[in-house]
């Protein structure tokens, strides 16, 4: 294998791992949650690494992993004080933790290779150095191993509790009344965050993390309802993002993380304008529609109403009928083509007459309302 | 005192420690509204979504004149809150999804322009760097004049939009309801946001810039009930941990003041939460057993003042067995409501009677 093919399959991996995991969070509202643990694990390492001086024991990941869940844990207990809003839990804890981290490799781990830009930055470029031997025999990148497994685990997780996570998701109420424990759901999903984090840390950096894990289930959540579909979706954007960051870093030159990200971000960004029924241009075209309408029927009621009274003549005057209703001219020419065309309403020179078609329609209406 | 004698005599600290109060102060004022209309991660996002504005203006010019990277971070850091605000408003996604989601992928722009900065041959890039994780200690006399001048902008606009603000941390329907608009409150707050967290970008960094902007709101908040007292005890806990952090990073060797400010002013937060008076957990605590203790004597007095009606000797005494917790006994007896008769037993007095009635009708008037 290629040190390039090493590169790009575990950077897939990760992207599969942790989109799967997100599409939970966001749906969840635990977004910011993945940026919190993203940065804390860095003081589960820097502990362990105290402890075991090693930096490639595999008491690392367990600490790391247990700094995350730890991270949840504070943050949910500075929430229950009700002294503050969970935003504000999280953006207290994290950068604590994350101090903590600091202050200590700086003052007393200056020599050794815990660098705290690697951490947050990652190198995928130094993916396949880093190799696993096996009796004596090179199988190929360590990371492209660790990543695997984790995948599996996520998955797997996934597939065995759907049905939990899904009701744990949507209506956590019912899941406990069920005998499901929502608390259970919730705390392993975020040992899962953390142990993925972790795993992915070293390779991809914290700022790749969150890009995968928020990034590409929103712009499935654009596109979908189902949770199927969206997960799904989530991954496969995921990957196709992740080969064109990749692709588009080897043409430049430039950080891969960086450049993934990026594109993560672009991608969205082109969800958010052009996602069919969601999107930004969809609406636009929707609540136009939807305003047109609600004109023809305040109009046709309007009529409705002044049919057959004194002030009929004056009230449906075609030119001056517009003050009436607190339009602009424009608008009401608009809305006069939009009813004319359907029939509602004939237009002579002076004045605006329901037909027997527009009458029906109004009284119809306005039962529904 | 050590501390003090090292302030006074060193100039370069002065210089710090002046640019640490003025980024206490600011972002103490700017965090209080960000906690209070639970925006608190947007300084997170924003602060992160500067460093392409950094980078970009860098290969532009070529040049590192603070004015000028500064003038970037502002531009992409607003930027990124406009998507952000944009997001959360038109579409089904989650404010703190579209936080995530903008963080990562403009400090990944940030990334692929640093890395890209840094393979060109001429580059004399070293430094761009500072800005993810901050070091007060390169600041210049020049920086800390910018940062004045832009804490007097944020000072005038906070005191100009003071009511529209004050309206829509609390009620911001109500807001709407009367003619303002909330985007534009959202913008202008975003703004000056953004600003704040570019003065703290030099010392402190990207990453840490959010504590420094939640932490004196919380632990302000924990004290007073009042927005205008809360602004200012935030700042002051700002410019304190400003200056603590600043001095300590200085007088202790390899310690960073980003972090060392982070921690600082997490210790006072942590501190509020605890101690702070009405709010915090310790006096809650005290009052709830207070409360409780004062329930169940009255309960117990409202027993003994029934078993009184019921009997036709109002002086009949009760046995202990009936009457439990023993401690609330004692208390009830300190205050003259009861009497201890013979063995164990207890009679209401005629100030316990007095006593329950009053707690009764109380009690009463309450429930209808």
């Amino acid at each position: 294998m290629t040190p390039q093919l090493e590169i790009l399959i575990t950077v897939v991996i990760v992207s599969s791992a942790c989109a799967a995991l997100g599409v939970f969070l966001i749906l969840r509202k635990m977004a910011m949650m993945t940026d919190a643990i993203s940065h804390t694990i860095l003081l589960g390492i820097v502990i362990a690494f105290f402890i075991t001086k090693s930096l490639t024991s595999p008491f690392l990941i367990i600490g790391a992993a247990c700094m995350g869940v730890f991270t949840v844990y504070l943050t949910e207990m500075l929430k229950r004080t009700r002294l503050m809003a969970e935003d504000s839990a999280i953006g207290i804890v994290f950068p604590f933790l994350f101090s903590i981290a600091i202050i200590l490799i700086t003052k007393y781990a200056g020599n050794t290779h815990l660098d705290v830009d690697s951490v947050l930055l990652g190198e995928l470029v130094f993916v396949p150095f880093d190799r696993l031997v096996v009796f004596g025999r090179d199988i190929g990148a360590k990371s492209l191993y660790v990543m695997g497994t984790i995948l599996l685990i996520n998955m797997l997780f996934i597939a065995v509790f759907y049905k939990e996570l899904k009701l744990a998701t949507f209506d956590a109420a019912l899941a406990s009344v069920l005998g499901f424990s929502p608390v259970f759901i919730h705390y392993a999903l975020m040992g899962l965050v953390s142990i993925t984090a972790v795993g992915a840390f070293e390779s991809v950096g914290s700022i790749l993390v969150i890009a995968f894990m928020i990034g590409p289930p929103v712009t499935a959540y654009m596109l979908t309802d189902q949770l199927k579909k969206m997960l799904i979706l989530s991954i496969l954007i995921g990957i196709v993002n992740a080969i064109v960051g990749y692709w588009i870093s080897a043409i430049l030159d430039v950080s891969i993380a960086g450049s993934i990200a990026t594109i993560i971000g672009i991608t969205y960004l082109f969800a958010f304008i052009f996602a069919p029924k969601r999107g930004i241009l969809a609406m636009i075209h929707l609540r136009r529609v939807q305003q047109i309408e609600y004109a023809v029927k305040s109009l046709l009621f309007h009529l409705y109403n002044h049919e057959g009274t004194d002030i009929e003549k004056e009230e449906s005057n075609r030119h001056s009928i517009y003050k009436h209703l607190h339009w602009d001219k424009r608008f009401l020419e608009r809305v006069l083509k939009k009813a004319a065309r359907r029939d509602y309403l004939s237009v002579n020179k002076e004045y605006l007459k329901l037909t027997p078609e527009g009458r029906k329609y109004a009284i119809k209406s306005y039962e529904v309302l | 005192m050590m501390f003090l004698e090292s302030l006074l005599r060193d100039y370069t600290l002065q210089i710090v420690a002046l640019g640490s109060v003025i980024l206490g102060a600011v972002s103490g004022i700017l965090g209080s509204f960000a906690v209070l209309r639970k925006q608190s991660l947007l300084g997170d996002a924003v602060s992160h979504a500067a460093l392409p504005g950094i980078a970009f203006v860098f290969l532009l010019t070529g040049v590192k004149k603070t004015e000028m990277l500064l003038l970037g971070a502002l531009i992409s850091g607003l930027i990124g809150a406009f998507i952000i605000i944009s997001i959360d408003r038109y579409t089904r996604i989650k404010f703190d999804s579209a936080l995530g989601l903008i963080l990562s992928s403009f400090f990944g722009l940030g990334l692929v322009l640093l890395t890209y900065i840094q393979k060109r041959p001429n580059a004399n890039q070293a430094g761009l760097e500072t800005f993810i994780f901050g070091q007060a200690s390169t600041l210049l006399k020049r920086d800390v004049y910018i940062m004045i001048a832009l804490g007097g902008i944020i000072l005038l606009v906070v005191g100009l939009f003071w009511k529209e603000l004050k309206l829509f941390c609390f009620d911001c329907e109500f807001g709407k309801s009367i003619g303002f608009s909330d985007t534009k409150i959202n913008l202008i707050l975003s703004s000056i946001t953004v600003l704040a967290i570019i003065i703290g970008l030099q010392s402190v960094g990207v990453i840490l810039m959010s504590a420094l902007l939640i932490s004196p709101g919380v632990a302000a908040r924990q004290w007073t009930d009042k927005l205008s007292c809360m602004v200012i005890l935030a700042s002051v806990f700002g410019m304190v941990s400003g200056v603590v952090g600043t001095l300590i990073s200085s007088s202790v060797a390899h310690m960073p003041t980003g972090p060392v400010i982070v921690m600082v002013i997490s210790v006072i937060m942590f501190f509020s939460l605890l101690f702070a008076t009405k709010r915090g957990i310790l006096w809650r605590y005290i009052k709830t057993r207070r409360d409780s203790r004062d329930i169940n004597e009255c309960k117990i007095l409202i027993n003994l003042y029934e078993s009184a009606l019921n009997h036709e000797e109002v002086r009949h005494a009760h046995k202990t067995t009936m009457l439990k917790p023993i401690k609330s006994l004692h208390y009830l007896r300190d205050k003259g409501y009861i009497r201890r008769d013979y063995l164990n037993t207890w009679v209401i007095t005629d100030l316990g009677m007095e006593k329950a009635r009053n707690s009764i009708d109380k009690n009463r008037g309450e429930r209808v």
